[in-house]
This record gives C-alpha cells, structure tokens and sequence, in this order.
C-alpha cells in the first residue's frame, strides 16, 4: 500500500495550485474591500485617508438607492428564474416531442445563449424596443395603440425580458437533455393505465426533472445576482433608480464617484447578500450531488 | 390506418408549434442580421422592411473605419488565454478529487463553488486598484487571470463530474502494470474523458468571450474585447443601426458558430452529471 500513499501525496500536491489560486482570488480582494469600507477614501482627493468606523455603512444605507438596489436585484434575480424556469419547462415539454427539423429548431433556440450580453442588450434597445422605429412600436401602431417607450415607462420589465431571452435557451437546453433520459417504459405504462399528459408531467417529469432543475436555479443565479452589462447599456440604472441593482450601484459609486470607501462598503454588503443566498443554494446542491 | 393519419397529424402540428416558438425565440438575432445588410434608410424605415436589396456596405464599413481586427484579435486571445489556464489548473485539482478523494473532498468542492457567487463588484475596487499599481489596467494578461480564476471554479466541477464516471477497474488494472500518476493521466484519464474536458473548455471560452463586467471595467482602449467594442455603439453613434448590427453580427458570429457546433458536449457537461 506504499505506492496507493505516494499517490495520494502526488494527488494532494496537484489540487494545491488551485485551491491556493482561488483563495488569493476570494480572501485578497475581499480583505482589502472590508479595509476600504472602514476608511474615508476618494481617489479625486488624493491624500486624504482617514478610518471613517462604520460611516460608509451608514451612509450607504441611508442612502435611499440603496433599498432600491436591493429591492431592484431581488427583482430581476427573481423574476428572470420564475419566467425562464416556468417557460423553459414548458416549451422543453413541447419541443420534447419528434417533429420535423428537430435539429435544426433546437440550434435555433439555443442561440440566444451565445450571444454576449452587450449585444443582446444593444439590438433589444434599438431594433426592437425603439418607441418610435422599433418593432414593437411598428406592432403598436399595426394593432392601433400608443407604442410603449419600453425604457422609460416599464424599465424593469423591459430589462427582465431583454435577460429573460437570453437565459431561457438555456434551461430549456438542460431540461430537454433531462427530458430524453426520462424512463419510457414508465411513461408508457402510466399511459396504458389510462394517465393523460398533464398526470404523466405532474408525477413523472416533474419528479425526474429536479435535479436538472437545481442546476439551472445554481447558475442562473450565480450569473443573475451580478447583471450589469444590460442596465449598462440600456438605461443606465435610471429612470431615477427604476433599475439599479447593487452591481450597478456600486459601480456608479466607485467608478463614476470615485468613492472606495462608500463603494466598498457597498460591496460588502452585495457579498453578505450573495453568501445569505450561496448558503442556501449550496446546501441544496451539496445534498442533491451526495445522492449521486 | 386511422391510427397512423393520426400520428401524421399530431407530428404536424408539432412541428408548427414547435418552429414557432424556435423561430420566435431565434427573431431578434434574425432581424439583427437583416438589418445588417440594409442601408441606414432602410434599417430605420417604417414599417420594417423585410424585402431589400443586400448590401455589404456596413461590414465593410467597420473594416475600414474601426479597428474591429484589433478588439477581435483581444477577445481571441484572452478567452482561449484564460481557458487553457483554467485547464492546466482544472484537470490536476480534479483528478485529485475524483481519484484521491478525502474527507474534505466535498467541503472543498463546494467552497470552490462558492467563490463564484462573489459577486464582483464587491471586489471590482482592489482589483482595479491592484491593477492600476501593477501596471495590468487595460493589459490582456490583467483579464486572462481574471477569468482564468472566475472560470476555474466551474471547470473544475464540470471536469470532477466526469472523471467520477470513469470505472475505478481501469485504473486499478493500470496500477497493477506500475503506471505512474502521470502516465495514469496522459494515457488512461484524458482519452477517456476528452469529451468532458472539451465541454468544460468549450464552456470557459464562450464565457470568457461574452464577459462583460470586467472587461468594461478594466480595459480601456489596448486590451478591449470585443464586448467593449460593441458596448461603444451605446453612446449616439448607436444610433447608426445598421453599422451597429453588423458590428454586433461580426462579435457574436464566431461564438454561435463555436457554440452550435459543440452543443452537445456543452450540455451534457453543463449538467454536471444531473443528467445521465
């Protein structure tokens, strides 16, 4: 059993590199982020330094866009999951069954994941949510109603459609796959004993789906919770704070204010808020990856 | 007979609902590509035209007027940069896992997992500063390490996920016949789990092409991907459609196509062994 040690000594030594990598990356920034938020800093007046307590908390939460930006981020991360779960496992049932051009349809629809979110926000803003030359104001004035300035009057909703789009291809993609490996036999057997449709999803699908499930909820919230790139693009966290969420608050403070230590104590608490979710999301994983 | 016609007949209207939602879901970047070879007139024009003479003008357009080659040749580099780090760091940690896996095997995992639901702008300020002081503001090698580190974590688990299916059998047999651990990875491991591997690299290049945080962030003019490119037509010189759809068709057409193409590994890794 001397060579099964060395190996395991050899194994050790080939996962350090990556643990220590990925701790660097997490406890360094993260330290200097919680020293920032003690400290009255601004990069536009250079030598001036000083510990400023829990200042920059209290400033930050009195601050009245931060309610917005944590309300905003609750939102968008919430109603993205509710519309691509429930749509995408609506349409991975659909599209499940065999039709002509199977291949080519599934390509179709994945598309939308690829497409990098600066564009995906750019074409949604001019092309087709225009109020004056986009399709949807050229689909307003067809069916005879005011067209919508999507931005300003329904900034939120436009803003969770535009992400919506673009990760709904990718639960329908992971829930199609689960679907294939579904039982057969079983299906056909809960049919012969006179199930419809709506019996064989409710207690054969749903069931067979969890876990697939699980996954989709994990990533899209890791990629949900930190959106910034749309609101960038779009409208800019406005009107007012309509779609500010904590990324992009903290962006404006640190970049466009120049503020650290504010913009600091701001990421802290978008990390806090992160983790109460992690927590919660890996403990679910954890358990589900255990079974298997 | 009647049962069959029946058959006919369900596979026909699913396959008109179903090409309804593809082609309902695949419509913006439809209209993205069409308003590309139209003229300016003709992008802004209402109603919308769908039937027009072609042109190439616009492509050729940026061409000329921008450095596109540049931005894309920044994206080129830094996504598949990062990705062949992510995978030299990947494979190892993985392979120690799945083959030597030890009490704190799992807690590790997850603890690798977690560091992905930091969310970056709570770190987006040392890092600018660090970078700022080290000379990597605006460097490709600045964003090569961001994401190689960002995309780690997933990789990792994808990668892990596969090598737990590899029956332990043929490893043992290895060792009886004195493989060595490198050997053990080069000859038995990677051939047989290539295609795990692909996808979970597959999966780190189009994520590293389509990062958009930190590539706005921290890039301004030298190092800028593609992603900052493109977001540069949100300022009034987006008001040109049809340079700006041909601009975005150009960004994204080499990661669709990359992307179709691997499909079915990506979503078999994607899972990460949920679905067998």
């Amino acid at each position: 059993m001397n060579a099964q040690d060395h190996n395991r000594r050899i194994a050790r030594w080939l996962l350090i590199p990556s643990v220590v990598a990925l701790f660097i990356w997490m406890a360094v920034p993260l330290g200097m982020t919680i020293y920032y938020s003690f400290q009255d800093y601004n990069l536009l007046m250079p030598g001036f330094r000083q510990f400023a307590g829990f200042g920059n908390y209290q400033y930050f939460f009195s601050d009245p866009s931060f309610i917005a930006g944590l309300t905003n981020t609750l939102v968008l991360v919430g109603s993205v999951l509710l519309i691509t779960i429930v749509l995408g496992t609506l349409i991975a049932v659909v599209i499940d069954q065999p039709f002509y051009g199977r291949n080519i349809a599934r390509v179709l629809i994945i598309a939308p994941f690829f497409i990098m979110p600066t564009v995906n926000a750019l074409i949604w803003k001019n092309l087709i949510f225009h109020p004056v030359n986009g399709l949807s104001a050229f689909i307003s004035n067809l069916i005879g109603t005011t067209p919508i300035d999507w931005f300003s009057q329904y900034p939120m909703l436009a803003i969770i459609i535009i992400v919506s789009w673009q990760w709904m291809p990718f639960a329908i993609l992971i829930l199609m796959t689960a679907l294939q490996s579904m039982d057969q036999d079983q299906v056909e057997a809960a049919r012969l004993e006179g199930a419809g449709p709506v019996d064989i999803f409710r207690h054969i699908a749903i069931p067979h789906l969890q876990r697939p499930l699980i996954i989709v909820i994990m990533i899209e919230t890791i990629f949900l919770l930190t959106i910034f790139a749309e609101i960038y693009i779009t409208t800019g966290g406005g009107p007012g704070t309509q779609t500010t969420n904590l990324a992009y608050l903290i962006f404006q403070q640190a970049l466009l204010q120049f503020d650290v230590g504010m913009a600091s104590a701001g990421g802290i608490v978008a990390v806090i808020l992160a983790n109460i979710v992690a927590i919660f999301l890996i403990r679910v994983v954890g358990k589900t990856l255990a079974e298997h | 007979m009647k049962l069959h016609s029946q058959k006919v007949a369900k596979e026909l209207t699913a396959t008109v609902l179903c090409w309804a939602i593809a082609l309902l879901i695949f419509f913006p970047i439809f209209w993205m590509v069409l308003t590309s070879l139209k003229t300016e007139i003709q992008a802004i024009s209402m109603p919308p035209q769908l039937f027009f003479k072609p042109t190439l003008e616009n492509y050729i357009g940026i061409f000329e007027r921008s450095n596109y080659t540049r931005f894309a040749w920044n994206s080129v580099v830094i996504a598949l940069g990062s990705s062949i780090i992510g995978l030299l760091l990947a494979v190892p940690a993985a392979y120690a896992m799945a083959f030597y896996p030890s009490k704190r095997t799992k807690g590790t995992l997850l603890w690798m997992l977690s560091t992905k639901m930091m969310p970056p702008v709570g770190v987006l300020i040392p890092i600018y500063l660090l970078f700022r002081d080290t000379g990597l503001l605006d460097s490709r090698l600045g964003l090569i390490i961001i994401f190689a580190l960002m995309n780690l974590p997933i990789m990792i688990w994808m990668i892990y996920t596969y090598f737990r299916e590899i029956p332990t059998e043929i490893l043992e047999a290895g060792r009886m016949d004195g493989v060595d651990t490198r050997q053990e990875i080069m000859t038995i491991i990677l051939p047989i789990s290539m295609g795990g591997i692909a996808s979970s690299f597959l999966l780190a290049v189009i994520l590293s092409w389509n990062e958009a945080f930190w590539s706005l962030n921290l890039t301004a003019s030298k190092a800028a991907p593609l992603t900052a490119f493109i977001a540069s037509y949100s300022n009034p010189e987006g008001l040109f459609w049809a340079r700006l759809s041909a601009a975005s068709t150009l960004a994204v057409a080499p990661i669709v196509i990359f992307g179709w193409l691997s499909m079915k590994q990506l979503v078999r890794g994607l899972t990460f062994g949920a679905v067998k």
